[in-house]
């Protein structure tokens, strides 16, 4: 079981209509890859956050597999076009089934 | 490196182009939203040693260095807030209580809070370190076993605590029943240790911005601790930093949490007075 995991986003809180915005977002998490072994020699089991995505009022904008290479705490910067005020829904799928969720709002002005 | 002709220079340069990205004349803004002062006036009771300025060690880093304090998302101290705000909304101890039991959101209730300690504590009759107040909580309130000093779990709370009082000017009183403990830290300031016979002012005062071997002293200023560093790639405290000074003027050192480094932190962090609460910083 992974413990500790706290995800992070940073949205700007409003944009113009059709602006292009930066996504910041963290989640801090071990990620353990399934490779290591433990003082005894057997395999520590795999645990990590195999997909990451962000919705926009429902429309897919972005959906990232992960593989066992990555880092830690994965942070993912991306862009995105603001069309109207809504929300961004984040979700990160952790192998254990454990689902975190997070969601910001933005406004047009 | 003379770093006084180096500053008189950049003084120059900043009067006529605007803030550079990094280096020891810019300017500290995290997140682009909370404008931080690196450069304050000397508190008066220094009587001018460290200069008219002090200087948060922030400016004697590299560029790269710099950057990575710039951001939250790139700070890895702030990792370990997260994982301080997930144990401030643990229930422990006997009484059944977590830190949010009593004191809700730190965003509300620890405001300011870091920028005052360490201060004396009426009711106790002693100076306290933020780490001791903390600890005073878990066995007094929560009936919880104290964490001990420096280590993991303490140091990450520090460092949320202090993250609520970011930007905001170190401000510790020295005067008052504070006074002895304050005089007994300027003291050890000025003390030679071990085989070198080095004492703080040696390097952060007489020599900071020259080279010692391959670093850039500092003043030696503590508002940015708990401090993320990239040597350990971990947060840690003033009294561990202090221990590793010591250390390596081949002395035997006192140890984090003693009554001897609480004077010094109390004394050290009022050479500060005016800075800006940086914490987690990002330093080697």
């Amino acid at each position: 079981m992974a413990e500790g995991v706290t995800p992070r986003v940073k949205v700007p809180k409003s944009a113009s209509a059709g602006e292009v915005i930066t996504i910041k977002t963290l989640i801090s998490h071990q990620m353990e890859s399934g490779q290591r072994k433990d003082d005894d020699g057997n395999v520590i089991p795999r645990s990590i956050i195999n997909r990451f995505t962000c919705e926009f009022n429902g429309e897919n904008v972005i959906d990232i597999k992960m593989e066992p290479a990555m880092s830690t705490n994965p942070y993912f910067e991306f862009d995105a076009t603001v069309p109207e005020a809504g929300d961004f829904k984040f979700t990160w799928y952790d192998d254990d089934g454990s689902v975190y969720e997070e969601t910001k709002s933005i406004t047009i002005g | 490196m003379n770093f006084k002709a180096t500053l008189a220079c950049a003084a120059f340069v900043a009067s006529v182009a605007p803030a550079a990205f990094a280096g020891e004349d810019a300017e500290l803004v995290l997140n682009g939203e909370i404008p931080i002062v690196t450069t304050a006036p000397a508190p008066a009771h220094l009587d001018g040693v460290l200069g008219d300025e002090i200087k948060s060690g922030w400016l004697f880093r590299s560029d790269e260095t710099q950057a990575t304090q710039m951001d939250d998302f790139d700070n890895p101290g702030m990792i370990f807030v997260d994982q301080a705000q997930a144990s401030w909304d643990t229930v422990e101890g006997s009484e059944g209580k977590s830190c949010a039991s009593c004191h809700n959101d730190p965003a509300e209730s620890m405001k300011g809070v870091r920028a005052t300690y360490p201060k004396w504590n009426e009711e106790a009759g002693e100076v306290r370190t933020l780490a001791m107040q903390i600890n005073d909580c878990r066995e007094n309130q929560m009936g919880a076993e104290p964490w001990k000093y420096d280590k993991g779990d303490i140091v990450s709370m520090e460092a949320l605590i202090s993250v609520q009082s970011r930007g905001m000017p170190v401000n510790v009183a020295i005067d008052g029943p504070a006074q002895s403990t304050w005089e007994q830290g300027k003291e050890m300031y000025y003390t030679r240790y071990g085989q070198f016979e080095l004492s703080c002012a040696n390097c952060h005062e007489d020599n900071f911005g020259n080279m010692i071997r391959a670093d850039h002293l500092s003043q030696g200023q503590i508002n940015g601790f708990p401090v993320y560093r990239l040597k350990n790639t971990k947060l840690n405290g003033s009294h561990s930093r202090f221990k590793g000074c010591i250390r390596d003027t081949r002395a035997e050192t006192f140890n984090p949490g003693s009554p001897e480094f609480v004077a010094l932190e109390l004394y050290v962090a009022s050479r500060g007075n005016g800075l800006s609460v940086e914490a987690p910083s990002v330093r080697n």
